[in-house]
C-alpha cells in the first residue's frame, strides 16, 4: 500500500514542476505590457517605464526570471499583484473559498438529483422515465451554461423576483468572515436572516455550475447500476425474494458506487471550468473571475499564481481519487 | 429554522428575499474593486471613488463643480508671481482609528509634507511602498514644477514652484493629493508592515473603512468626528456588481440607491421608473476619431475632410451611445469654458465626400486602418461597434477600411507611436483647463515624442494660439484665443470628433443632495436618504 | 482506458453467413432514435452552413439605421423583413444565426481534425516506441489534462490574441490530451496481439505496422471520440467568445453575438436567447449522434 502510494506521488512531482514551467513560459508570452496597460490615457514616461520593469524583475533574462520564481515559490511566496500590489496568496485565500462554497453546493445539488435520476433510469430502464432522464441529460450535458445562467436570471430574477441576480449575499448584513464560507459564517455569527440570504444568493449559481456535472452523474450511475444490476449475485439476491428497494439500495448501488466516485473526483477540472463562466456570470467574487480579470488586465503575477495553485489543487484532488480508488479496490495497486 | 425545512424549496426561495432594517444606509453598486487604498498610485475612477470617502486634501472641488474650495488648508496666500504658496491649515482635524493604531495627535502640517514626499522624493522610506508609480503627481507635471514644499510650523506649509502654474491649486484638489497619517506611517514602518496604511487606510475624511472584500463589498462607516461635521447618513457600502444590467436590476429592487454607468440600452426603462430619478450631464471628455496626419492619405486635408463627412454620426450617437452621449463638434466639451458655440459640424453628405476624395485623387476610395479600442473607456461605451458602423459608411465611398485592435495598454502604445492611419481613442479633463484638452491632444510637443497626440498634428498657427493662452491669465482673452484655435481645428479637421458622452447617475428618488461631478466621481458626504 | 473494449474486427473475419458488421451498425444506429434525430439536426444545419450565401435574407454584416433592435416579426413592431428581429446596430438576426451555423460547424471541424490528426501521430508514436519518448509526450498531455481546459484555452487565446483562428487552435490544442491517450493505448493493446507480433517478425517496418496494421483498430473509438469531440469544440469555441476572446465582431459567431448582446438582456430577449439556442442545439445533436454511434459501435452495450 505505501509503495502504491509512494509511486503515485513520485509521479505528481515531475508534473507540478511541468506545470510550473509551462505556466510560467505562456504567461511570459502574453504580449502586452502590465505597465503600459496600468496607464490609462496619459501613458507612462520611458524612465518611470524602465524604473517599474527593473522593480518587477522584468529586465533579466527569461532564465533568470524562471529561477527567482521557483526559489520563491519553494519559500511560499508567489509575488504580487502588479494591479492591487497586494500578495498573489494573500488575495487567492481571500477569494478562494467562495469558489469552494459554490462548487460544493453545486456538487450536492448534482448528486441529490444525478444520483436518484441515474438509479430510476438504470431500475426503469427503457421506459419513458428512462428516456426522459437521458434525454434530459444529455441536454444538461450540451448546455452552453454561459447561456444558461443567462436565462435563468432573467426568469428567476428578473421576471419572478425570487432570487437575488447576484453577489454572495445582502450588502446590509455585516458578517465578518471567519471560515470565508458564507453559509457557515453566518450560522456562526447566529444570524439566520444573513443565512437565508446567503442561501439564496447561492441558489442559482450552483444550479447553474451543477448542471454539467449533473448530467454525467446521472448518466455514469445509470450504467454503472445496468453494469451491476446484470450481475449473477444481485439475480441471486432478487430470487432470494429480498425487496427489490432493498437490493438496489443495499446491494447495487453500494457496488456501482465506486466508479461513480471516480468520475465525481475528476469533475472538478470540469467543475472549476464552469465556475470561471458562472462566477462571470454572476458576479461570484471567487477566483476563476480574478483569473479572467487578470488576463485583460496582463497581471502576470496573479495568472501564473493563480494557475499554478489550481492546478496543484486539481492534481491533488486526481491524487486523493487515485489513492482512494486504489485503497477501495486491491486489484488497480499492482497494475501500473 | 427547523419549521423552513419542511416547506417546499419554493417556498424558502419566497422567503429568502426579506431584507434586514437597519441605520441610514446607503449602498452604491459600484463597478468594480479599488486598486487599493492610496491614491497616490491609483490611476481608475473606480478607486478614487473608493479612496476619496476615507482623505480629505488640502483644497477640494466644491461638489459638482470644478471650483476649488478649502479643505485641509483654510486659507492660502499667493506671491505676487505666482510661484509660492502658503497655505493655513485647518486646526483640530482628528484622524480616524482602527484596529492596527489609535493616533495620539491631530492632522499637521508634517502630514501633508509626507503626502508630497511620498511621491516626490525617491529616498522617501514610503516611495516604494506599494508601486513607485505616482502616475497623477508625475501626469500633473509635480516632480518638474515643485522647487520646495516647506513646513513654516505645524499649521503653515509653503510651498514654491519652479515657474507660475494657473491650475496648480486644481491639481492638489485631485484624488492623488490624498492626505495619509505621518504618524500611522512610521508606526506601520517601525512594526515592519508599511503597506498596511494603503489597505487598512486612516484618512481625515467623512467615512472609515469597516470592511472590504475584494469583487464583493466596501463598508463605510460616518466618521463622528470629521472636521466638516458628521455625514448624513450612518452607513456606506459599494456593492460591487461589475455588470451594468445587474446593477439596474439591483437598484430596481432597492438593494442599491445609487448606481453609475447605466447600460444605455436600460434607460428608457429608467425614465419610466416612478421610484427611480436619472441624473445627467455632459461629462468633461471627447471621444474621437484621429487620423494620422503624417501618413498618406489622410496628410491631405481634403481627404480628412471627405471621411468627414461620409461618417453618419447620428447613427453612431443612436446606435451606440443611445441617449448617453451628445454629437461633438469641438475638440472640447460643451460645458467647458471657452467652448465656440458658432462652429458648424461637417454635414453628413456621402456624395459631397465621394466628390472631395476624387479632387484629392482618390476617385476611387483607398484602402485603410480603422483601431478601435477594445475596452470600455467613460468616453466610448464600445469602440468595436462603433468602428463597426464607420467602416459600412466607408465602404459607401470606396474606402476599404479594416478594424484593428490590440490589448488596452499595447493600443494606446502604438497609436501614440503612430502606427495607425485611423485610431479612435478619447480623453476625459483633469482638471477643467480647456489646455487640458486642446494642448495636451493636438499641441506640436505631443505630437513629436510619442505623447497623447495621435493624430500628430502639428500645425503652428493652431500651437501659436495655444502657446500664448497658456502664458495669459487673463480668462476673457484665453478665452477668445481658445475660440480662434477652435475655428483651426475644424478647418483642418485632424479628427472625427464623435462624441461626448453623457455622464448619466440612475438613483432612487429617496435620494437627495447628490451632485454629478464633472469629473465623473462618486462623493457621498452631503448626500442624505428620505426616510 | 481499459483496453481490449473494442475488438478488431480486421484481425476476425465474420464468419459467413452472419451479417456484415456495417449492417449491424447500421440497424443498431437506427434503432436509437434519438441518434437519428441528431443526424437530421446536423444535415439541416450543414445544408444552412453550405447554403448560407443563397438561403440567408441578408449579409450578415449589413446594418440598416433605421431598425435597431427590432423584435421578432411575432412580437409588436416586428416584421417579416426580419423574421428573428436585428441586432443593435440593425443587423439581421436570422442572416447571422446562419452564417453562425457555418462558422460553428467549421471550428467544430478544423478542431477536431487537427487535435485528431496530431493526437493520433502523438499517441501512435508514444505507444509504439514506449521509454522515454512515451514519458515525455504522456507528461505532457498530463499537464494540459490538469488545467482546467478553458483557463488553459483563455491563456493561449490571450498569448495569440483574439480571433477564430487563434480560438480554434486554443480549443484544439486543450482538446488534444484525450485522442492521444486513445491512440496510445489501442496501441498498447494491439502490439501485444498476435497479428503484430507476426507482422514483426516478417520484418514489417514500425511505420508500416503502424499504419497498416494498428491504425485501423484505433479508428473505432476514435471516431466515437471526434464526433463527441466536436460538440466540445463548439461549445468551448462559443465559452471562448462569450469571455470576449473568440471570434471577433462583427463576426457572426454566436457565442460573440451573446456577449456582444449580454447589455440588452432586459430590453431585447432575442439578441441573447436565440444565438444561445442555436449553441445547445448543434450541441445536442452532434452528442446524441455521437452516443447512437457509440453505442453502435460498442459491442458491450448491445442488447
Amino acid at each position: 500500500m505505501i509503495r502504491f502510494f509512494l509511486t503515485r506521488v513520485s509521479l505528481v512531482i515531475p508534473t507540478f514542476i511541468g506545470i510550473t514551467l509551462l505556466v510560467f513560459v505562456l504567461v511570459r508570452l502574453i504580449p502586452g505590457d502590465p505597465i503600459e496597460t496600468m496607464a490609462g490615457e496619459h501613458g507612462i514616461d520611458a524612465a518611470l517605464h524602465e524604473q517599474l520593469r527593473h522593480e518587477y524583475g522584468f529586465d533579466r533574462p527569461v532564465i533568470v526570471q524562471y529561477g527567482f520564481y521557483l526559489s520563491r515559490l519553494l519559500h511560499g511566496d508567489l509575488g504580487r499583484s502588479i494591479a492591487t500590489h497586494r500578495p498573489v496568496i494573500e488575495e487567492f485565500k481571500s477569494l478562494f473559498p467562495a469558489t469552494i462554497e459554490l462548487s460544493i453546493c453545486a456538487m450536492l445539488f448534482a448528486l441529490c438529483i444525478g444520483l436518484p435520476a441515474g438509479i430510476i433510469a438504470a431500475v426503469r430502464r427503457n421506459s419513458i422515465l428512462d428516456h426522459g432522464v437521458m434525454g434530459l441529460s444529455l441536454t444538461g450535458y450540451s448546455m452552453p451554461i454561459f447561456w444558461w445562467g443567462l436565462l435563468l436570471i432573467l426568469l428567476f430574477s428578473v421576471q419572478l423576483g425570487w432570487t437575488p441576480v447576484s453577489g454572495r449575499i445582502d450588502v446590509l448584513y455585516f458578517i465578518q468572515p471567519k471560515t470565508g464560507f458564507l453559509l457557515i459564517d453566518t450560522l456562526l455569527a447566529g444570524d439566520t436572516g444573513a443565512f437565508r440570504s446567503a442561501l439564496s444568493h447561492l441558489i442559482l449559481p450552483a444550479i447553474v455550475l451543477g448542471t454539467v456535472p449533473l448530467a454525467v452523474i446521472a448518466r455514469m450511475t445509470r450504467s454503472a447500476m445496468l453494469e451491476v444490476l446484470g450481475e449473477d449475485y444481485i439475480r441471486t439476491a432478487r430470487a432470494k425474494g429480498l425487496s427489490s428497494f432493498r437490493v438496489i439500495a443495499i446491494h447495487a448501488f453500494r457496488n456501482a458506487l465506486i466508479p461513480i466516485v471516480t468520475v465525481i473526483g475528476l469533475q472538478i477540472g470540469v467543475l472549476f471550468t464552469g465556475a470561471i463562466l458562472t462566477e462571470t456570470i454572476f458576479s461570484w467574487p471567487g477566483v476563476g473571475k480574478w483569473l479572467i480579470d487578470g488576463i485583460s488586465r496582463r497581471d502576470y503575477p496573479v495568472l501564473q499564481g493563480g494557475t499554478l495553485l489550481i492546478g496543484a489543487i486539481i492534481m491533488s484532488v486526481n491524487l486523493l481519487v487515485d489513492v482512494t480508488y486504489g485503497f477501495i479496490n486491491p486489484r488497480i495497486r499492482h497494475t501500473r | 429554522m427547523s419549521k423552513y425545512r419542511l416547506l417546499p424549496a419554493i417556498a424558502i426561495l419566497a422567503t429568502l428575499s426579506v431584507t434586514p432594517l437597519s441605520a441610514k444606509t446607503l449602498v452604491f453598486c459600484s463597478e468594480g474593486s479599488p486598486e487599493n487604498f492610496y491614491p497616490g498610485v491609483n490611476t481608475t475612477g473606480t478607486s478614487f471613488d473608493a479612496n476619496s470617502q476615507i482623505y480629505s486634501r488640502i483644497v477640494d472641488f466644491e461638489r459638482g463643480t470644478t471650483k476649488v474650495i478649502p479643505g485641509l488648508a483654510q486659507s492660502w496666500d499667493i506671491s505676487k508671481d505666482g510661484t509660492v504658496y502658503t497655505f493655513h491649515l485647518r486646526h483640530g482635524v482628528k484622524w480616524q482609528s482602527n484596529a492596527n493604531f489609535k493616533p495620539t495627535r491631530d492632522f499637521n502640517a508634517d502630514d501633508i509634507l509626507f503626502m508630497i514626499d511620498r511621491q516626490w522624493k525617491s529616498d522617501d522610506p514610503y516611495f516604494k511602498v506599494t508601486s513607485s508609480n505616482h502616475s497623477y503627481f508625475n501626469d500633473m507635471g509635480m516632480p518638474k514644477l515643485l522647487k520646495s514644499v516647506e513646513k513654516v510650523d505645524d499649521y503653515t506649509v509653503k510651498m514654491t514652484l519652479t515657474v507660475p502654474e494657473a491650475p496648480f491649486l486644481s491639481d492638489l484638489a485631485m484624488e492623488y493629493a490624498g492626505v495619509q497619517s505621518k504618524e500611522y506611517a512610521d508606526a506601520m514602518l517601525k512594526a515592519g508592515t508599511p503597506e498596511k496604511i494603503d489597505q487598512e487606510p486612516i484618512g481625515t475624511g467623512p467615512f472609515y473603512l469597516v470592511q472590504y472584500q475584494k469583487d464583493a463589498i466596501i463598508r463605510y462607516k460616518a466618521f463622528p468626528q470629521f472636521w466638516g461635521g458628521k455625514a448624513k447618513i450612518d452607513d456606506l457600502i459599494f456593492a460591487i456588481t461589475p455588470d451594468a444590467s445587474v446593477r439596474w436590476a439591483k437598484l430596481q429592487k432597492n438593494e442599491c440607491q445609487v448606481m453609475p454607468y447605466p447600460n444605455p440600452a436600460d434607460l428608457p426603462a429608467m425614465r419610466k421608473d416612478p421610484n427611480i430619478k436619472v441624473l445627467e450631464q455632459p461629462g468633461l471628455n471627447i471621444g474621437y476619431l484621429a487620423y494620422n496626419t503624417q501618413k498618406k492619405p489622410f496628410t491631405d486635408v481634403r481627404v480628412r475632410k471627405a471621411i468627414n463627412m461620409a461618417i453618419n454620426k447620428k447613427a453612431i450617437i443612436d446606435a451606440v451611445f443611445l441617449s448617453t452621449g451628445v454629437a461633438a463638434i469641438n475638440p472640447i466639451p460643451p460645458t467647458m469654458w471657452s467652448y465656440n458655440k458658432n462652429i458648424k459640424d461637417d454635414p453628413y453628405d456621402p456624395a459631397a465626400a465621394k466628390k472631395l476624395l476624387a479632387q484629392a485623387g482618390y476617385p476611387n476610395g483607398f484602402d485603410t486602418d480603422l483601431w478601435a479600442m477594445p475596452v470600455q473607456r467613460p468616453y466610448n461605451p464600445n469602440a468595436r461597434r462603433i468602428a463597426e458602423l464607420m467602416q459600412a459608411d466607408l465602404a459607401k465611398i470606396g474606402v476599404k477600411a479594416v478594424i484593428k485592435s490590440y490589448e488596452w495598454g499595447e493600443y494606446r502604445k502604438r497609436a501614440q507611436a503612430g502606427e495607425h492611419q485611423m485610431a479612435q481613442l478619447g480623453w476625459t479633463g483633469d482638471n477643467g483647463d480647456p489646455d487640458n484638452f486642446l494642448n495636451t491632444l493636438l499641441g506640436c510637443d505631443a505630437a513629436k515624442n510619442n505623447g497623447s497626440n495621435i493624430a500628430k498634428f502639428c500645425y503652428q498657427p493652431f500651437q501659436d494660439l495655444v502657446t500664448k493662452a497658456k502664458h495669459v491669465s487673463d480668462q476673457a482673452e484665453r478665452t477668445k484665443l481658445y475660440e480662434q484655435a477652435q475655428v483651426i481645428f475644424k478647418q483642418q479637421a485632424p479628427w472625427f470628433t464623435i462624441a461626448h458622452s453623457v455622464q448619466l447617475k440612475p438613483m432612487r428618488k429617496e435620494v437627495i443632495g447628490f451632485k454629478l461631478s464633472p469629473f465623473g466621481r462618486h462623493t457621498f458626504y452631503g448626500v442624505d436618504i428620505k426616510q | 482506458m481499459s483496453a481490449g473494449t473494442f475488438e478488431p474486427s480486421i484481425a476476425s473475419k465474420p464468419p459467413v453467413g452472419e451479417v456484415h458488421p456495417f449492417q449491424e451498425f447500421y440497424a443498431d444506429f437506427k434503432r436509437n432514435r434519438g441518434a437519428v434525430a441528431g443526424l437530421l439536426v446536423i444535415f439541416v444545419l450543414l445544408f444552412l452552413a453550405i447554403t448560407a450565401n443563397l438561403v440567408s435574407p441578408y449579409s450578415p454584416t449589413l446594418t440598416n439605421d433605421v431598425a435597431f433592435l427590432q423584435p421578432p416579426f411575432w412580437q409588436p413592431g416586428g416584421t417579416f423583413a426580419h423574421p428573428l428581429g436585428t441586432d443593435a446596430i440593425g443587423r439581421d438576426m436570422l442572416s447571422r444565426l446562419i452564417f453562425g451555423a457555418r462558422l460553428s460547424l467549421l471550428i467544430g471541424a478544423a478542431v477536431v481534425s487537427l487535435s485528431v490528426l496530431v493526437g493520433t501521430v502523438l499517441g501512435l508514436v508514444a505507444g509504439f516506441f514506449r521509454g522515454l519518448v512515451e514519458i515525455a509526450i504522456m507528461r505532457v498531455m498530463d499537464i494540459v489534462l490538469t488545467l482546467p481546459s478553458l483557463l488553459l484555452a483563455i491563456v493561449i487565446v490571450a498569448i495569440l490574441g483574439p480571433g477564430v483562428m487563434n480560438a480554434l487552435l486554443a480549443v484544439a490544442i486543450v482538446l488534444l490530451p484525450h485522442y492521444v491517450r486513445i491512440a496510445r493505448a489501442t496501441v498498447i493493446a494491439e502490439i501485444s496481439k498476435d497479428y503484430v507480433t507476426a507482422a514483426r517478425m516478417i520484418g514489417a517496418g514500425s511505420l508500416r505496422l503502424m499504419v497498416k496494421e494498428v491504425l485501423p483498430n484505433c479508428a473505432a473509438p476514435l471516431i466515437v471520440q471526434a464526433t463527441l469531440g466536436i460538440s466540445t469544440a463548439i461549445l468551448d469555441a462559443a465559452a471562448l467568445g462569450f469571455l470576449g476572446l473568440g471570434a471577433q465582431p462583427p463576426t457572426p459567431e454566436w457565442g460573440t453575438m451573446l456577449a456582444d448582446a449580454r447589455e440588452f438582456i432586459l430590453r431585447a430577449w432575442w439578441v441573447v436567447t436565440l444565438p444561445g439556442l442555436m449553441i445547445l442545439i448543434t450541441v445536442l445533436a452532434f452528442n446524441l449522434f455521437g452516443d447512437g454511434l457509440r453505442d453502435a459501435l460498442d459491442p458491450k452495450l448491445k442488447r
